[in-house]
This record gives structure tokens, C-alpha cells and sequence, in this order.
């Protein structure tokens, strides 16, 4: 059976494609249906927290919850637009304790909000 | 009696649920069992028109949930066969008007005197989709061979496993069936058309049956005649084969190579 297939490749139809669209577009609609409840919360979350330091967008965060063999994988992904860090007035840091990072006002890209 | 509801859902219009609704409420009843078949479409009905009993309507659903009529009075007896009854939606713009304990009044009612009660959902996932699902023992994924339709098939198959009753309450889930329709063997043979396995594997729930496109869905359509009393029709035959399985029958699946043209048919151009 093996060389027949290689031999006789199954032809690209429409058919082919479709099948094969639909079982990527599902796995992904399907991997999200079954998330549990609290993924959008936490991402909310992390948001507001990281944007008290740096300019974030709701898209350039993404939190997943995956599977890796017998362990349960949550996956953080966060982009961050060429680190755009808040002025520290802004943030958390204002109270002295948590430290911001020290930028060089002469290179630190200017926080400018978002359209 | 314990009447069983088993309820039509595809997400996608157009499929063939009020068609395949209609089909299998009455090879339910011509196979004996008492069946009432019913319109959650709520604004837009139009089971009547395929029953045949469009000028019989009096009173619809909403005027029994709302208990301004008795749910006899609202009944529509088919001509056809002792067992099958319509009862028919009520043509309301209020799409919010199926009220769900309205509705789990009525349907335990009917319970009592019917052995199949026939749930024809309107497409969607709003509200009346819901309402008409959510009851559900039994349903019956209409799908056609095709991208999206496949895919609001896969929808509504997570939304009986989350959104039922049967879900809510930690009950055995709701036995779920994929009915294929419109299926066409030729653009198949072709490569222009998911296959069954395709669409099995993809979905992965047993196979109720699959219906070939037939001219005579249209004409059963036309004069009000569910398809399963054309004794010619694939398509009516199918729904009979569909009905058989569902009842725990063990059937080959029909209709699934193209039919052979004769020399003189095609000679003539005639399909």
C-alpha cells in the first residue's frame, strides 16, 4: 500500500483541500472551545500588569493552555513593540519600592499612545 | 409513555433540516410509532408548507406555550398516517417568545402521549437554536459535504456536549447522529466533493445516513409530501434506510456510486 501511494500520490483536488482546510481550521476552534474559563481573565490581567511598565497592546499578548505528553503546558507569549517602556509617573513604580527600569532619557523611546 | 426528543440541528441554513425533519418524523410514524414533529423557527415557519398543512394551521406553539390554546387544539393530525402529527410555529417576530420552561411544559406534555417528538431547530446558535437543542435526548447533525457547513456542524456538535440539558445536569450526553445531505456520488468520483469518510472522520460521529441530492426533494417540496412516501425517490428511500439505523436496524449505506447512464439516456440528454 505504501508504494502505491508513493507510486500514485493522491491528486490535490478540491476535494483534497478542502478536507485538509477544514481538519487545521477545527483543530484550532476546537483547542479554544475546550480552554477553561480563566485564559481570557488571566490575559486581561497580565495586560494591566504589564502595561503599568510598557506600552502593550491587547494583540501582542497571547496566553495558551497546551498539552505536552503527561504535562499540562500554559504558554505566555508576550511582544513587545521595540520595548516601549512607560515614563515611571505612569506605573506602580511611582511609590519608590518596585524599581522601574532606568532609562537614559536621551534614548528611551517616547511613550506615545496608542491610536 | 416516555416519548423520546430528538431535535434537527445544523447551525448552517440550507442544509436540509426542515426537509430531513419532516422525512424522518414520518418514517417514524409509518414504521408505527406515534410521532409529532415540531417548528422551533420561530417567525419563519415553514414545516407546515413542506407537511402539507399550511391552511390547516390554527393555533401554533407560542399560543399553547402562552396558554391561549390546548395543545390538541393546536395539533395538526396528518392526513397520511394515524401517527404523525405537525404542530406548527407561530409566525411572531418576537424571536424570544420560546420561553425554556414554556417549552419543557409543553414538550413533557407531549411526552406523554408521543414515542418520538421531532425537534426541527432553526439555523443559528441564538436563542431559538438553543431553546430547540437544549431539550434534546437524541440529535440529528444535518451536514452537507462542504466547508462551512462542516464546520457550524462541528459548532452546534460543542454546543449539545456544553449548552444541553442533558450537559447542564450531568446526564448520559445526548446521543448525536450525522446525517449527510445533498450528497453528491458523481462530484465525489470527481474530486469536487468531500467524501463520507471525509466528513465522518473530520466530525467523528456515527453515521446516521447520507441522502443523495435528488430531484425529488424539490418536487416532495412542491406539493407538501415528506420525501419518505416517494416510494422512487434515493433520496426518500435513504431517509427510510436512516430511520431504520436509528431505530438500532442494521443498514448498508445506498446510493453512494454514481448512477449508471444508460446508452439511450444519455443519447437522449436525459439524467
Amino acid at each position: 500500500m505504501g508504494l502505491l501511494n508513493l507510486l500514485f500520490p493522491e491528486r490535490r483536488t478540491s476535494a483534497v483541500i478542502a478536507r485538509e482546510r477544514l481538519k487545521i481550521v477545527l483543530a484550532h476552534e476546537r483547542a479554544s472551545r475546550d480552554a477553561p474559563d480563566f485564559l481570557p481573565v488571566l490575559q486581561r490581567e497580565l495586560l494591566d500588569v504589564i502595561g503599568r511598565y510598557v506600552e502593550i497592546r491587547g494583540d501582542m499578548i497571547r496566553v495558551n493552555l497546551g498539552r505536552s505528553g503527561d504535562t499540562s503546558l500554559l504558554e505566555i507569549n508576550v511582544e513587545l513593540d521595540r520595548a516601549a517602556v512607560k515614563p515611571a509617573k505612569n506605573g506602580a513604580a511611582e511609590d519608590g519600592k518596585a524599581t522601574a527600569p532606568k532609562i537614559d532619557p536621551g534614548t528611551a523611546t517616547p511613550w506615545v499612545k496608542p491610536s | 409513555m416516555v416519548g423520546k426528543v430528538i431535535v434537527l440541528t445544523s447551525g448552517k441554513g440550507g442544509v436540509g433540516k426542515t426537509t430531513s425533519a419532516a422525512a424522518i418524523a414520518a418514517g417514524l410514524a409509518l414504521r408505527g410509532h406515534r410521532t409529532v414533529v415540531i417548528d422551533f423557527d420561530v417567525g419563519l415557519r415553514n414545516l407546515d408548507l413542506i407537511m402539507g398543512c399550511e391552511r390547516r394551521v390554527v393555533f401554533d406553539f407560542i399560543n399553547v406555550i402562552n396558554g391561549d390554546a390546548k395543545l390538541n387544539q393546536a395539533l395538526i393530525k396528518d392526513k397520511r398516517s394515524d401517527n404523525l402529527y405537525i404542530f406548527p410555529t407561530s409566525q411572531t417576530r418576537d424571536k424570544d417568545a420560546l420561553k425554556r420552561d414554556g417549552v419543557e411544559r409543553v414538550l413533557n406534555e407531549l411526552k406523554e402521549s408521543f414515542d418520538y417528538i421531532v425537534c426541527d431547530s432553526p439555523a443559528g446558535i441564538e436563542h431559538g437554536a438553543i431553546t430547540a437543542l437544549y431539550f434534546a435526548d437524541s440529535a440529528v447533525i444535518v451536514t452537507n459535504p462542504e466547508v462551512s457547513s462542516v464546520r457550524d456542524s462541528d459548532r452546534i456538535i460543542g454546543i449539545l456536549a456544553s449548552k444541553s440539558r442533558r450537559a447542564e445536569f450531568n446526564l448520559e450526553p445526548v446521543a448525536v447522529h450525522l446525517l449527510l445531505s445533498r450528497y453528491s456520488p458523481e462530484r465525489v468520483r470527481k474530486g469536487e466533493m468531500l467524501t463520507v469518510e471525509d466528513v465522518k472522520e473530520i466530525l467523528s460521529i456515527p453515521l446516521l445516513g447520507v441522502i443523495p441530492e435528488s430531484e425529488s426533494v424539490l418536487k416532495a417540496s412542491n406539493t407538501g409530501t415528506p420525501v419518505v412516501f416517494d416510494e422512487e425517490s434515493p433520496a426518500g428511500r435513504a431517509y427510510h434506510d436512516a430511520v431504520a439505523r436509528f431505530l438500532g436496524e442494521q443498514r448498508e449505506l445506498r446510493f453512494l456510486q454514481p448512477e449508471r447512464r444508460s446508452f439511450f439516456r444519455a443519447l437522449f440528454g436525459r439524467a
